[in-house]
């Protein structure tokens, strides 16, 4: 009877002191670093999305315009530089790695815009049903990556502010001595802008 | 050149807790820069363009569409999009109003801004599938903006809500076939209540019987509630304006992430 007294005492203690320590924000650190990672995962996958709307507008814009062949080929040669840098989610700490991959997007969000304006000179073009369709998802897409990417800069901010301010510094100085701040988005909104489109 | 780094990095040490505290101030000033109106109905006409007649009518179809399908749709009309540009806008408007179900996100707003001459049709996550962002673009270049340019904004708003509707309900012969799906044909308690009930009787019976578990269970209580309050660390700045207000209309905890097209006129 005085064993399982003692044994119940124990566990109670042991649940107790694990919610005590959640009490004291122990898993603030890694929920915040789980969600700034998941939100990245949305912003790589609407880029993703964008990459693979590419093939099939330049094949419509080529079957109306084969004389704009410079500008197709930035498209082209951008979009494949841009889908070749990935960025897992133990990277994000790497500022440099970050921008990489951001000009390389921003260079992709160039090129398309400029296919975008040249393709206003080709009435028979923007008639074209399925290049409409495309073009109105390709501004969709955009504007996912936009929304994706102020989710993912909250999220980084809420984690940095966690990682330095009370109590999170205090887990952040101990346990978490591994976990870095994230590297933040340097949100040149001019370049993450939709390419504006008119009809 | 090593002591010249040294020091620099010790004042940005130094700096930390006032960019921390910065960024805080920041976040709370931004949460409360746009002044959204409150979700007062399905119809929410801040910039008061649609006449009353097709109001209720619209709003008649919008109650349909919810008990048929669970999908929320709200229509709103804004004064000012105050500086911002319609997508942004729209997408916190959604995220504030909280529209369709947390589990599904089948919301979707249809936000006019008449001053600013935009619209929107702002897509909930759930429902990127069903209305593309390709279908959304063609319901407002054909149904809505010719209206608009004329000035009948009634018209405009009333054929654009009955093409959404149509798109969104195409599949309709998939809910006739799963009558769980149907929000009007549930007399029946699922097991999940049964067993949520033989649960809540368990504890209470434990309550009453143990002094230990009594002991524990208000223990863990009273933890849960501490943690919850102070692991935030300036988390609680969401406005929630108009969500859970507005009578008897409320969102249901649904998101989007900028699904849907915008159009001008």
């Amino acid at each position: 009877m005085t064993m399982t007294m003692a044994h119940i005492r124990s566990l109670i203690f042991v649940i107790f002191a694990g919610l005590t320590v959640a009490g004291c924000g122990y898993n603030t650190i890694p929920t915040l670093e789980e969600q700034a990672k998941a939100k990245w995962g949305d912003v790589q996958n609407n880029y993703q999305r964008r990459a693979d709307l590419i093939p099939n507008l330049v094949a419509t814009v080529q079957g109306y315009a084969k004389q704009e062949r410079e500008v197709l080929t930035q498209v082209i040669e951008a979009r494949a530089k841009a889908t070749q840098i990935k960025v897992d989610a133990s990277q994000l700490t790497d500022p440099d790695k970050i921008k990489q991959f951001q000009d390389a997007q921003n260079q992709l969000s160039g090129a398309l815009g400029r296919l975008i304006a040249v393709s206003e000179n080709y009435p028979d073009l923007k008639s074209n049903q399925n290049f409409l369709a495309l073009q109105s998802q390709l501004e969709g897409t955009e504007n996912r990556i936009a929304v994706a990417r102020r989710d993912y800069i909250e999220a980084v901010r809420l984690y940095n502010t966690e990682l330095r301010t009370f109590p999170g510094i205090i887990w952040a100085n101990t346990v978490f001595r591994g976990n870095k701040p994230m590297a933040e988005f340097a949100a040149s909104e001019d370049a993450a802008k939709p390419p504006q489109v008119k009809f | 050149m090593t002591a010249g780094r040294a020091s620099s990095a010790v004042g940005r040490r130094d700096m930390r807790p006032i960019i921390a505290i910065a960024a805080l101030l920041w976040a709370v000033a931004g949460a409360v820069a746009l002044n959204f109106p409150a979700l007062s109905g399905r119809v929410v006409d801040q910039a008061n363009i649609i006449q009353p007649s097709t109001r209720s009518a619209i709003e008649q179809k919008l109650a349909d569409l919810e008990t048929k399908s669970g999908i929320q749709l709200v229509v709103a009309t804004v004064s000012s999009l105050e500086g911002q540009d319609i997508e942004p806008y729209a997408n916190e408007l959604f995220r504030t109003w909280q529209l369709g179900e947390k589990s599904k996100n089948n919301g979707v707003l249809f936000l006019v801004a008449p001053n600013e001459r935009r619209v929107r049709i702002e897509v909930g996550y759930g429902l990127e599938k069903t209305l593309t962002d390709a279908l959304s673009k063609v319901i407002i270049v054909n149904a809505i903006t010719p209206r608009f340019k004329t000035g009948d904004f009634s018209g405009g708003i009333s054929r654009g809500v009955d093409d959404i509707i149509t798109v969104l309900t195409t599949d309709a012969a998939e809910w006739q076939e799963r009558p769980s799906l149907r929000l009007d044909n549930q007399q029946t308690a699922d097991p999940a209540s049964w067993l949520l009930l033989a649960g809540l009787i368990a504890l209470i019976t434990m309550l009453i019987v143990s002094r230990t578990f009594r002991w524990l269970f208000f223990n863990t209580l009273l933890n849960i509630l501490v943690s919850s309050g102070g692991s935030r660390g300036g988390g609680g700045f969401s406005s929630g304006g108009g969500y859970s207000e507005g009578g008897g209309f409320s969102g249901g905890g649904g998101s989007s992430g900028g699904g849907g097209a915008s159009g001008s006129w």
